[in-house]
């Protein structure tokens, strides 16, 4: 029988598939016993699994966390860990510090929106590739439609210093050129021959890395998450360091005012 | 010496150089001449647009931050407040909790970013805004979740509650023309072709417009609208029993197990497929 309301399916015992607490007893984690099945699992593993619902090899793994681990900067003048940093120069607590700085890590011109981004145009250029359509046309379109290319450029330097190290970790682990990484090239070689001044950076890499490692754009957007806590913390307990107040002070005079000049409250 | 750029706020320092003397927000001198004379929302304002409000735009901002203040228990970022609350968490934690929650895009600020958009689109006119709305398209790169809901509509109504009808009514004995008027002689005929009543975010989003206000400036202001009955909630559940605010019963299913319904089943039609 149809329900008077949409919401009246839902009230009543929480209905989850994902898992639940049996306190006393028993935890389950999407279908499996978390301490019995998942007990050996590192952190990654269960990470992963919580998002994907599936279960990846240690080479696979090893791809992940490398992908946290090479783009974890203690450098408190990045905006996000700035706000790690201000957290601690106003002994604010470490978990607000963190969370509020992953939120600002969600940011459209770094972080988890170029992260989402980067996904998506690569996996849609490929379904492109597949009809048929022409990889410089594609590319060409996307810069008229965006002015950007999300994985490519940028905004302070060309050059990416996380690349070369990453991929000797790739080669050094073993995992294969799959068929994201093969086109994040050919995208990289089509800007290069047209002039376009943009180099893939991380984010081209990793979106890459993460269509070979099967994620979709959302499974990668989850798994980016905590991409930059590593190096958040420090910037955090440095703050704690110094003076109350001693991260970036800033003089009266260092407010550069270009408002309405002074003027009576009507 | 570090440096930040600011058309809003300006100081003078006296000695001291980290203390300033002399504030001034907008040209106006805060401490010396606003304060015996301003009043919360006369400064919101000039955060805000920039200049001090009308009579007119006083009554409206004053008027949503009353009808936006607290949306209940039963309100999503409330709750989460609570759950901050329930748990002993810092305020700001429960603050913080409020906003991501009261962010989304159905019911949240997000909706009021959408529906500001589409107003501003529709330039005012009520009778245009349900083009505007369903011509809405959503980037398939976009942080939002995705959702077939009308931005400024109540997903899960067809009616338009009296409280939404009475914050209207109110707005359109304060401003005679604009988005809050056009959106008061024409809600019946959107709803119609909605099939939802008018949500309450419809409605602050056109008091948004008649404030002069942008989508971007319209997200923010709402967020910080809703927070005051968010931190109320918090601050009772905290001096309660931590059994005030129970986990209930739950019922494990299979993976895969849990379907939902087509929204189609109750309401249609969807933004986008209108003509």
């Amino acid at each position: 029988m149809k329900p008077c309301h949409p919401l009246e399916d839902w009230e009543g015992p929480f209905r989850t598939a994902v898992g639940a607490c049996f306190g006393g007893e028993r935890v389950v984690f999407r279908g499996k016993d978390l301490h019995r099945e998942l007990g050996e699992a590192s952190w990654m593993e269960l990470y992963v699994f919580g998002i994907t619902g599936r279960r990846y090899g240690e080479r696979e793994l090893k791809v992940f966390n490398a992908l946290w681990t090479y783009t974890s900067y203690p450098d408190s003048r990045i905006w996000n860990n700035r706000v790690a940093a201000l957290a601690g120069t106003t002994r604010s607590t470490g978990n607000l510090a963190m969370s509020a700085a992953l939120a600002i890590s969600e940011a459209a011109i770094f972080g988890r929106q170029i992260d989402l981004r980067a996904i998506e145009f690569l996996q849609r250029t490929q379904k492109m590739l597949d009809q048929g359509e022409d990889l410089a046309e594609i590319v060409a379109q996307e810069l008229r439609c965006r002015r950007s290319l999300a994985g490519y450029g940028r905004p302070f330097t060309a050059d990416d210093e996380r690349l070369a190290p990453l991929r000797a970790h790739l080669a050094q682990i073993g995992f294969p050129l799959g068929p994201g990484q093969r086109l994040a090239v050919e995208i990289d070689d089509v800007l290069q021959r047209n002039r376009w001044r943009l180099k893939m950076n991380y984010g081209g890499l990793a979106a890459a890395l993460a269509t070979d490692l099967g994620l979709s754009p959302a499974e990668f957007y989850s798994f980016a998450f905590p991409a930059f806590l590593a190096g958040m913390q420090p910037c955090y307990a440095e703050a704690l360091e110094k003076p109350a107040g001693g991260i970036m002070p800033t003089r009266c005079a260092g407010l550069a005012y270009n408002g309405p000049p002074p003027r009576r409250w009507p | 010496m570090h440096r930040i750029e600011s058309g809003i706020w300006q100081e003078e320092a006296g000695d001291n150089p980290f203390v300033a003397e002399v504030a001034r927000c907008r040209g106006y001198d805060v401490f010396g001449d606003m304060l015996p004379r301003a009043g919360w929302a006369d400064m919101v304002f000039l955060l805000f647009a920039g200049e001090a409000p009308t009579a007119t735009q006083r009554g409206v901002l004053n008027g949503l931050a009353v009808v936006l203040a607290n949306s209940g228990p039963r309100a999503p970022a409330v709750h989460a407040a609570m759950c901050g609350g329930a748990g002993r968490a810092p305020a700001a934690a429960s603050l913080m909790a409020a906003l991501a929650v009261g962010a989304g895009r159905v019911g949240g600020a997000r909706e009021v970013f959408l529906a500001v958009d589409a107003w501003r689109e529709a330039k005012k006119d009520a009778m245009k805004m349900f083009a505007a709305l369903a011509k809405t398209e959503q980037d398939a790169a976009d942080i939002w979740p995705a959702d077939d809901t009308w931005p400024g509509f109540d997903p899960h109504s067809r009616d338009c509650a009296l409280p939404v009808r009475q914050a209207l009514a109110h707005f359109t004995t304060i401003v005679s023309n604009g988005a809050l008027a056009s959106l008061s002689i024409h809600r019946e005929g959107l709803e119609h072709q909605a099939m939802r009543g008018l949500a309450m975010t419809g409605v602050a989003a056109a008091a948004y417009i008649d404030l002069g206000l942008d989508a971007d400036q319209a997200e923010m202001l709402h967020l910080l609208l809703c927070l005051p009955g968010a931190a109320a909630h918090a601050l009772e559940m905290r001096s309660k029993s931590y059994k005030a605010l129970p986990f209930g019963d739950i019922e494990l299913l299979q993976e895969g197990a849990l379907k939902h319904k087509d929204p189609a089943e109750y309401f249609s039609p969807s933004p986008g497929a209108m003509p």
